[in-house]
């Protein structure tokens, strides 16, 4: 099959762009730990609210100014609908949704995950600077779905 | 129909394709602009509307119907242009798809209209539509298996009659779409039939949501090039002759569908990213293979652009650049198409972000994902397909594409590319910002957050909406245009006046082409394997490791 010359220096060119681009993504994943929410926990999406740790969701202290927050997605509002972290906390959100497909989104940050029921997702944040964050869902989850929010208050 | 129709049988079932392709764009566009406006907070929807309802319709007719329909009309009229008239046999299999679909997407849009499935066109578990909603869908999908069966049998008929020749490209390039569209299809068959709708009839009490999911997207992704290659195919072959040029390569035309197949399937998770149960190391390979279809679309651009120079090049153009000088601007069936190929460099770039493993949670659901869409099936393909219903429709009913017309044509273009302009600029940077996707009008609760997407220009929902109204005009324009060229616009009297289909010459350079890219065996083969490689594990672990399934739920 005849190549033109031209045509052999523009797949060159972009393929070698493919393989810098894949790289940098590659090696920020696997090496820097920068990876997409993947959560492989599983539970009974019609038992939620008798599993642990979704039987008491909240918030909870694990460290020194971290939390693990466990949290329920449901049509149309998260349980609990208010959390209230300090300047600085580390919080490791793990959510599942008692019902549909939901997601759990905090625009302006770098946490945003399906929620599938009978999966918990996994996303995790540092709030460094104060304020109120909104979370909202954006996966179609019914009549409601403009409705689905929380907020996180960092003070 | 006249004497210039060369095979009336044959076009009277194109062109019953392209109708209802046509009325779904009529209707689809009608939502589309109800949707902005009342995302934009300029209207409110009377309490018998519901907004998910419109959007599930736009979806559905739009991206569904609009583009299967249009594209079996084109592919049928070429098949037969470039390798006969079909046979009486295959010609009713043509039919009998055409009904099957047809019957499949009333069906599934009185569904909609009723208000019992307002679930989207991805139908996401465990959401549960009316049963009729999915058996509607499933005989859109059989339907297309029909019609699609016709058009190989007459390319299989055609090999045999002409052995040892090589096909007609246009005919190649129809086979390899509808080796795409067969193969990519079982996923979403096997997930309608098996999972949805044993458990919409209560036959099964759960479902298992992540297999679902994951089957759908393993047809989802490849559907996008299930349009894109017609659009393509228009591009490779039909463009050249309408520019007065000739077609670059025909050896490279068919490596580059060839990689199609290969490389569009095996990707679906990169839609999936965000999400639990499927590991890291299973998505980043599906995302370096989707980084391999960005092969192809390089190869589609530099051909295409060499066909644009050589060309201007042999109209006496001079300079590094002055080959852009001698294209044919003022012909719509040039200047729709070619504005398309413009939108899809930025489409293409943020396919690439999209595709990007974590940085997908950046814009993840959000509108830039809307955005994305429309600038690549939305422009690229959508006003290819419109730039070639200017030659097409006239070609199939034996009438002229009158100057006025073309200018008509011309207006349409330039409305529809501005519309999308707007639009899609200001979905791409709401989404930047958070604003989720397919999400009513929402302040949520006046959350500063939220009201920063009523603040700027290109950051203001009322310009997503500005920008759907310039659509929704020339989405009007379109249909009326359609329509005339169909019925209304001036006879053709003789072969000479007769509109044609424009089929290009391949240039003196380019050589012999090597057979193997005709060896359907060979690439259903390798992409059988890559689709087990890329799927085995994760798909086995879904079904070995799920979680107890998922009961209906309808929260609409």
């Amino acid at each position: 099959m005849h190549f033109h010359r031209y045509e052999k220096y523009w797949l060159i060119f972009g393929l070698s762009t493919l393989v810098v681009f894949l790289t940098i993504v590659g090696v920020s994943a696997f090496s820097g730990g920068h990876q997409p929410p993947t959560g492989m926990m599983t539970l009974d999406p019609t038992k939620v609210e008798q599993t642990p740790p979704f039987d008491q969701p909240g918030l909870k202290e694990i460290g020194e100014n971290t939390y693990e927050a466990n949290l329920i997605a449901l049509a149309f509002g998260y349980n609990p609908s208010k959390l209230e972290v300090p300047v600085g906390a580390k919080v490791v959100f793990n959510v599942t949704s008692k019902d549909v497909v939901h997601s759990f989104t905090i625009p302006g940050t770098n946490v945003n995950m399906m929620i599938t029921p009978g999966h918990v997702n996994t996303s995790e944040y540092t709030f460094d600077k104060p304020g109120s964050y909104l979370v909202l869902c954006n996966e179609y989850c019914g009549t409601g779905h403009h409705m689905m929010q929380m907020t996180i208050e960092v003070k | 129909m006249n004497s210039v129709v060369k095979s009336p049988k044959d076009s009277k079932l194109s062109i019953s394709y392209l109708i209802v392709g046509f009325i779904a764009v009529f209707i689809g566009a009608v939502c589309g602009l109800l949707q902005g406006l009342v995302r934009g907070g300029v209207i409110e929807l009377p309490s018998f509307i519901n907004y998910y309802q419109l959007l599930t319709a736009h979806g559905v007719l739009l991206a569904l119907v609009f583009t299967t329909f249009f594209i079996y009309g084109l592919l049928f009229a070429g098949v037969s242009k470039t390798m006969g008239i079909l046979s009486d046999k295959t010609r009713t299999i043509g039919w009998i798809g055409f009904w099957v679909m047809t019957i499949g997407t009333i069906c599934s849009a009185t569904m909609i209209i009723l208000g019992e499935a307002s679930v989207m066109y991805t139908f996401y578990a465990p959401l549960q539509a009316h049963p009729l909603y999915y058996i509607g869908l499933a005989l859109v999908v059989v339907g297309s298996w029909i019609g699609g069966a016709a058009m190989l049998m007459h390319y299989f008929a055609w090999r045999k009659k002409n052995s040892g020749k090589l096909s007609p490209l246009f005919g190649y390039m129809t086979t390899a779409t509808i080796i795409l569209w067969l193969v990519c299809s079982i996923g979403v068959a096997i997930t309608v039939l098996f999972q949805f709708i044993p458990w919409s009839f209560g036959w099964a009490d759960r479902i298992n949501v992540l297999l679902s999911r994951t089957l759908f997207w393993y047809f989802g992704h490849p559907l996008v090039y299930f349009w894109l290659l017609p659009a393509y195919i228009i591009w490779y072959v039909s463009i050249p002759k309408i520019i007065g040029g000739k077609v670059f390569s025909d050896s490279l035309a068919r490596l580059s569908f060839v990689l199609f197949i290969l490389f569009s399937i095996p990707v679906g998770f990169h839609h999936q990213l965000t999400e639990s149960g499927i590991s890291e190391g299973w998505k980043f390979l599906q995302v370096v293979l989707t980084f391999m279809v960005i092969t192809p679309s390089l190869m589609t651009a530099f051909s295409l652009f060499a066909t644009f120079e050589t060309t201007g090049r042999a109209k006496g153009a001079k300079g590094l650049f002055g080959w852009l000088k001698k294209l044919p601007y003022n012909d719509v069936r040039f200047f729709a198409p070619f504005m398309g190929m413009l939108f899809f460099i930025p489409g293409g770039a943020g396919g690439i972000v999209n595709a990007s493993h974590q940085m997908n949670t950046a814009i993840h659901n959000t509108l830039w994902v809307v955005g994305h869409f429309h600038i690549t099936v939305g422009t690229p393909v959508v006003l290819t397909f419109f730039g070639a219903t200017y030659w097409l429709v006239p070609y199939l009913t034996g009438r002229k594409l009158t100057p006025a017309l073309n200018k008509a044509g011309m207006i349409q273009t330039i409305l529809w590319s501005v519309g999308m302009f707007f639009m899609s600029t200001a979905m791409h940077i709401l989404g930047l910002f958070g604003a989720p996707r397919r999400t009513a009008y929402s302040t949520y609760q006046d959350h500063p957050t939220a009201l920063e997407w009523f603040h700027g220009f290109f950051s203001h929902y009322t310009t997503v909406a500005l920008g759907g109204t310039i659509l929704f005009i020339a989405a009007m324009m379109m249909v009326y245009l359609f329509f005339h060229l169909a019925f209304f616009a001036p006879k053709a009297e003789n072969d000479i006046e007769a509109t044609e289909f424009p089929i290009g010459e391949v240039a003196d350079h380019a050589i012999t082409t090597p057979r193997i890219l005709e060896n359907w065996k060979v690439w259903i083969g390798i992409v059988v394997v890559l689709i087990l490689i890329a799927y085995t594990v994760p798909v086995t672990d879904m079904i070995t490791h799920a979680p107890a399934g998922s009961p209906p739920i309808r929260t609409w």
